[in-house]
């Protein structure tokens, strides 16, 4: 789903307008508001004497249970689709009410609740994610609002850190283009801008023609092991033993090394047929690696 | 060449020293000026590797040596071995200096380990550090893994096995059993332990690879006829190249070629002959590089000891060992005596030609000797007066 997609899911639920929910399952009652002001340290005895509940209590009459069904809402498709798309971090960031009046012990209140905008993707200190914003208004047995509250949520993908891998190649100008190119999908070649030589590793100087004007071509992305290894011993940072690593010629006509993965060590021999496959290490490094190619 | 080497000196070979790597370097320099019958105030030129962590001046402070007129660094790892003998020769053939002494100390096994990873490898710009960075971020660091992969593409192309390597290893710790100096003394081992000894990097197992030492060697060289004069019979040095192929890396020249021969010892076995004017025939021992097995197999090949591909053949029925068509590293080589970044085989090399080797080969004239291998190397070949 595309951030198009979720705007216009998030119109759609708009749209809805307000879904009234069932009403409270007990009514506003003694025992619940005693606890509430003990919980907050509430010492007014009014609330009480008077048979009066706190208005900041309005959430609580209508709470579900967490074994019992929840009443349709215009937010919970929209919370759905938000976690498919891989914002399944949740952070409250906003809560305003409004209060009509006090509740009275004995009173039942039902909710109505419209969801009221999303706004994203922004790029937050959480990670990229949407901000979600809806109303639930609470009615007496007269349909007559008495309390009112705006609630907003940060959904966000959340941001892995990862341990930074420690096998880092240096990168100088005459090879960046190799790895900007890794970056975005594409094993570059080294290509002699006036004699057209491919070269890997690449250099400054083409060594046929001695120009220092150096393009590059895409590979088609294909090889097969020229020579490889499996590394058992000793242990190398940043990878799990045993590893392959494998010369691998390209069609092209030049060498690259690399790892050879998705295949049982065992499996892996010369002339096998191979296909790159891009792979993150850390937040900053991606390597381009081998998997066997299907046939 | 009118040079030759005059004495030899080295330290005992361990796990650890228990001492300053300097000191070690000033220990094997003392012991082989002694053993050439001269005196540090002879010294002034001085040769090492790039990797050695003791500069010139400090071991000619240490020993109590005068003005130095020469003083020179060989790079590329056990691949500059022959070569400090080579600036020596040149140095004392010019005229530049008189007594060169060259030197190689290091802590291997208990300091800084050449076998394990080292995440820094791939870190720097410079021209080797990006070279690793095509290999590092893949966790292909270590000298074994370098050398796994030509072993590995050797293999597909001559049909040498594992056994094949193995047999290499075997001949090594079998000279080293009787060597008393060597680590491996009295301990030889079978072809069966050596297909049994875990894997370090398939295709090579443990027993395929060279030890971790710590010791010093140093070696003395003056002019030929000067070394006539002094208290050891002077082993000529009738040839000394060194050599780089073209398309060369460090340790990973995986894009040149056919990644089954080593381009580098080629170069260097070519001047040797040419400038000794002799051949394969004409060697009685040769100590080549043994930090892996495989490449002893295509260093036969590559100097033309046997045509390519036909290594395995070479070896088999004990062809490299004491007795055998070409007795390869009597002192046990890396494998079995020591690794002293090849500097222990050049001190080696010499006792053959003096005939004091205590796996001496009979009528033994002239002795090849190689360094380091898959890097930039050198060699050399010394000969009895």
């Amino acid at each position: 789903m595309t951030s198009d997609e979720l705007l216009e899911l998030a119109d759609k639920q708009i749209a809805m307008g307000e879904l009234r929910g069932s009403p409270s399952d007990d009514p506003v009652n003694a025992p619940m508001i005693r606890h509430w002001l003990d919980a907050m340290g509430n010492r007014n005895p009014l609330f009480l004497d008077k048979g009066l509940a706190p208005p900041s209590m309005a959430q609580v009459w209508t709470m579900s249970g967490v074994k019992r069904g929840k009443d349709p809402s215009p937010v919970d498709d929209l919370l759905k689709a938000l976690d498919a798309h891989g914002y399944t971090g949740v952070v409250a960031t906003n809560c305003e009410h409004t209060y009509h009046r006090y509740v009275r012990v004995g009173e039942r209140l039902t909710p109505g609740t419209r969801f009221t905008s999303l706004a994203g993707p922004k790029k937050t200190a959480m990670g990229e994610g949407y901000f979600a914003t809806w109303n639930v208004t609470w009615y007496d047995e007269d349909s007559e609002p008495v309390a009112e509250m705006m609630f907003r949520v940060l959904k966000f993908r959340p941001r892995v850190r990862r341990e930074p891998y420690p096998l880092k190649p240096a990168v100088n100008r005459d090879t960046a283009f190799f790895w900007e190119g890794v970056r975005q999908g594409e094993l570059r070649i080294q290509r002699c801008s006036s004699c057209g030589s491919l070269r890997h590793p690449p250099g400054p100087v083409c060594p046929s023609c001695h120009s220092t004007e150096q393009g590059y071509v895409v590979a088609c992305g294909e090889g097969t092991v020229y020579s490889y290894v499996v590394h058992h011993h000793p242990p190398v940072p940043g990878k799990e033993t045993p590893f392959v690593v494998a010369v691998v010629e390209l069609p092209e006509g030049v060498r690259i090394v690399g790892n050879i993965v998705d295949c049982p060590v065992e499996a892996v021999g010369i002339g096998m047929s191979l296909r790159v496959t891009y792979r993150p290490m850390d937040d900053e490094l991606i390597l381009p690696m081998w998997a066997p190619r299907e046939t | 060449m009118e040079a030759a080497i005059a004495g030899i000196g080295a330290t005992e070979f361990s796990k650890e020293s228990g001492r300053s790597e300097l000191r070690l370097a000033a220990e094997a320099v003392l012991a082989a000026l002694a053993d050439a019958g001269l005196d540090p105030s002879d010294v002034d030129g001085m040769v090492t590797f790039t990797q050695d962590s003791n500069q010139e001046i400090s071991v000619a402070k240490e020993i109590g040596a005068g003005d130095l007129t020469f003083f020179s660094r060989v790079h590329y790892g056990g691949g500059a071995a022959c070569g400090t003998v080579m600036h020596a020769a040149m140095a004392v053939a010019t005229g530049m200096a008189d007594t060169v002494v060259c030197y190689r100390a290091f802590n291997e096994r208990s300091g800084r380990r050449f076998g394990q990873p080292d995440a820094r490898l791939g870190g720097e710009p410079s021209s080797q550090g990006l070279e690793m960075s095509w290999h590092v971020p893949y966790g292909l660091m270590t000298p074994a893994a370098w050398v796994a992969m030509f072993a590995q593409r050797y293999m597909h192309t001559t049909g040498a096995t594992s056994e094949d390597f193995g047999r290499v290893a075997v001949a090594m710790r079998r000279h080293a059993s009787t060597n008393p100096a060597a680590w491996f003394h009295q301990r030889p081992i079978t072809l069966a332990e050596h297909q049994e000894s875990r894997w370090i990097v398939e295709p090579l197992h443990l027993l395929d690879c060279c030890q971790e030492s710590d010791g010093a060697v140093a070696v003395v060289v003056t002019t030929a006829e000067r070394a006539r004069d002094l208290r050891q019979a002077p082993a000529l040095i009738t040839a000394a190249a060194q050599g780089a192929g073209a398309g060369q890396m460090m340790m990973t020249s995986y894009y040149r070629d056919g990644m089954d021969g080593l381009p580098e010892i080629s170069v260097v076995g070519r001047r040797l002959w040419e400038m000794s004017g002799l051949g394969p025939s004409d060697i009685q021992t040769a100590i080549l590089y043994d930090h892996f097995t495989p490449f002893v197999l295509m260093q036969l090949e590559e100097l033309g000891f046997c045509g390519r591909g036909e290594a395995r053949s070479y070896i088999q029925d004990g062809g490299i060992e004491l007795g055998g068509r070409l007795p390869v590293n009597p002192h046990g080589g890396q494998l079995g005596e020591a690794y002293i970044h090849g500097m222990n085989g050049i001190a080696e090399a010499v006792r053959q030609v003096r005939g004091s080797s205590v796996n001496q080969v009979p009528g033994v004239h002239n002795v090849l000797v190689t360094a380091g291998t898959g890097v930039p190397t050198s060699g050399l070949i010394l000969s009895a007066a």
